[in-house]
């Protein structure tokens, strides 16, 4: 994983997310106050942004640099929350010296948890975390047992949609939908729908490479 | 949607420009990042206070920066949380050395960016997390209960004790107590639009209501037909009484908060018919507020807190303050 891997990936979500655009709209209309789909694209075109900025830099600065423009551009709980990811990646042990989809794996996992931390939100709050948690597990799992890297792909665009389904019949108990009750059951959770949506862009652009 | 704007990007700041000049003898607006400080600088030694939440909400917490209160507030853009730069540009231009005490409403957002701000901070401080509003179930199921109206009288309290010496400790655990000692819950008739996104937050009959809202129009207990301002009031303080417990001959600070749309002539009577009934509970109102404080745009509604006092916080609250929206003993 380079800088260069990381702003083509943000390239691509973009033009995924731009297509599902009205789709996340909806869903957060139903449960939410409507502006996470405008909150994901800002963030992720500020992120492509950076590209002349961060295309040299060593990844640990560049992560850095990510997690503060998402940070201080996106706001609210979603720039705290994804600043949370990029910055605990940036932290990972030894990056500059090249990240193997092993290492990737495991930043990814650590910025999961610090995530997971921030907003005190586990599995079954009907939040993205139904989808990065099963995911950051899947990953971890598949290196620990040894999988082929395209094997343990395959599973986590498989589990990332099962977790974004999963949300449809929960209750939410973080975030504003968990104001709603009852009444926010039977609407997947748009937050989850765009976090599957990036998991499935970056992993496919993998194994199709 | 009609509203006095030019477009929705510059609506934050062109604000943000006339708050910072029609007060410029109390304030200072500083932009990108975003934050507002007094208009002298922080005295050797006192403790900074630092709020900020989303916009809308004026005259808080801009409109409580001054002698007295907060020493710098940084606002997000409307109804969304501001960022940890901005704190921390705001904390780097007021932290006088004793430390800094942010007070933050409890909302998710706020909470987490103002977490990182103060992870990411070099020197002392604290935080005083407020959560009066009763309206919301305190359990490990919800987000907790939210922050609302009683941050005011929570900066106003604190913000006397750093004035006069308290110490970084001192102020977060007065804080503390002023949370503890309030309780909260607001009932709104009609919707508010943000800005940016051109429609209302929510829909609502002419003849509903939305009791125990949040200030963002967030639902609150249930949706109710309408009802007569005595009967109103009387569930609103019914709710805050069942969790705050106020003893007969208890004094209390009664806050009558509007929400924005509701005209002081209303909150006024909201404030007859809320003593009717503490006089008949023997409560002692001992101190009042009335007046748009903690608003949610241009939302008709209302909110009642009450704030237990003692002789310390009473004291607290008497002393003077100036600031754009709060002078008094000045």
């Amino acid at each position: 994983m380079s800088v260069n891997f990381l702003i083509h990936r943000a390239k691509e979500i973009q033009a995924v997310i731009e297509a599902n655009a009205s789709e996340i709209e909806k869903l957060d209309q139903e449960i939410g106050d409507g502006d996470h789909i405008f909150n994901v694209q800002r963030g992720i075109k500020l992120v492509i942004e950076l590209e002349a900025v961060i295309k040299d830099l060593p990844m640990s600065k560049a992560l850095n640099q990510i997690a503060m423009k998402v940070l201080s551009g996106i706001g609210g709980s979603s720039g705290a929350l994804f600043g949370t990811l990029f910055m605990t990646m940036a932290k990972g042990n030894d990056i500059d010296n090249g990240v193997d989809y092993k290492k990737a794996i495991e930043i990814f996992a650590d910025g999961v948890e610090a995530v997971k931390q921030r907003g005190k939100a586990d599995v079954g709050e009907k939040t993205m975390m139904d989808v990065l948690i099963p995911v950051s597990n899947c990953l971890k799992k598949g290196v620990e047992d040894n999988k082929d890297v395209k094997e343990i792909l395959k599973e986590a665009i498989e589990v990332a949609e099962k977790g974004m389904f999963s949300t449809k019949d929960l209750l939410a108990t973080k975030g504003r939908a968990s104001f709603l009750g009852e009444r926010a059951k039977g609407h997947i959770d748009p937050g989850a729908r765009s976090s599957q949506l990036m998991i499935k862009t970056v992993c496919e652009s993998v194994l199709n490479s | 949607m009609k509203k006095f704007m030019n477009s929705a990007d510059d609506f934050l700041k062109e604000s943000l420009q006339g708050f910072g000049a029609a007060h410029q003898d109390i304030v200072n607006c500083h932009y990108d990042p975003n934050f507002i400080t007094r208009a002298t600088p922080t005295k050797e030694g006192k403790v900074a206070l630092i709020s900020g939440g989303g916009s809308g909400h004026e005259p808080m917490h801009g409109g409580l920066v001054g002698y007295g209160m907060l020493d710098a507030a940084c606002p997000g853009f409307v109804f969304s949380s501001p960022t940890p730069d901005q704190m921390l540009a705001a904390a780097e231009k007021v932290d006088s050395g004793a430390g800094v005490l942010f007070i933050v409403k409890n909302y998710s957002g706020d909470v987490m960016n103002f977490q990182m701000a103060a992870e990411m901070m070099q020197g002392p401080n604290e935080s005083v997390l407020t959560n009066d509003d009763v309206a919301v179930e305190d359990s490990s199921f919800t987000t907790g209960r939210r922050g609302v109206a009683a941050t005011v009288v929570v900066e106003k309290i604190v913000g006397s004790l750093a004035e006069h010496g308290g110490s970084l400790q001192e102020c977060k655990a007065l804080g503390d107590k002023v949370n503890k000692n309030s309780g909260s819950m607001g009932v709104a008739f009609s919707s508010c639009t943000v800005p940016a996104a051109g429609k209302p937050n929510f829909d609502i009959g002419d003849d509903e209501m939305e009791f125990g809202v949040g200030i963002h129009g967030e639902p609150g207990r249930r949706r109710d037909k309408m009802k007569s301002a005595q009967e109103i009031t009387n569930e609103l303080l019914e709710a805050i009484n069942e969790d705050l417990k106020p003893e007969a001959n208890e004094e209390i600070l009664l806050f009558v908060n509007g929400m924005g749309g509701t005209p002081l002539t209303e909150l006024y009577l909201i404030y007859d018919n809320a003593k009717n009934m503490l006089d008949k509970k023997n409560i002692k109102i001992s101190r009042s507020l009335v007046g748009n404080y903690c608003t949610s745009l241009e939302m008709q509604g209302a909110s009642i807190t009450l704030t237990k006092l003692d002789e310390e916080l009473l004291k607290h609250w008497d002393s003077s303050v100036h600031t754009a929206a709060m002078r008094w003993g000045v």
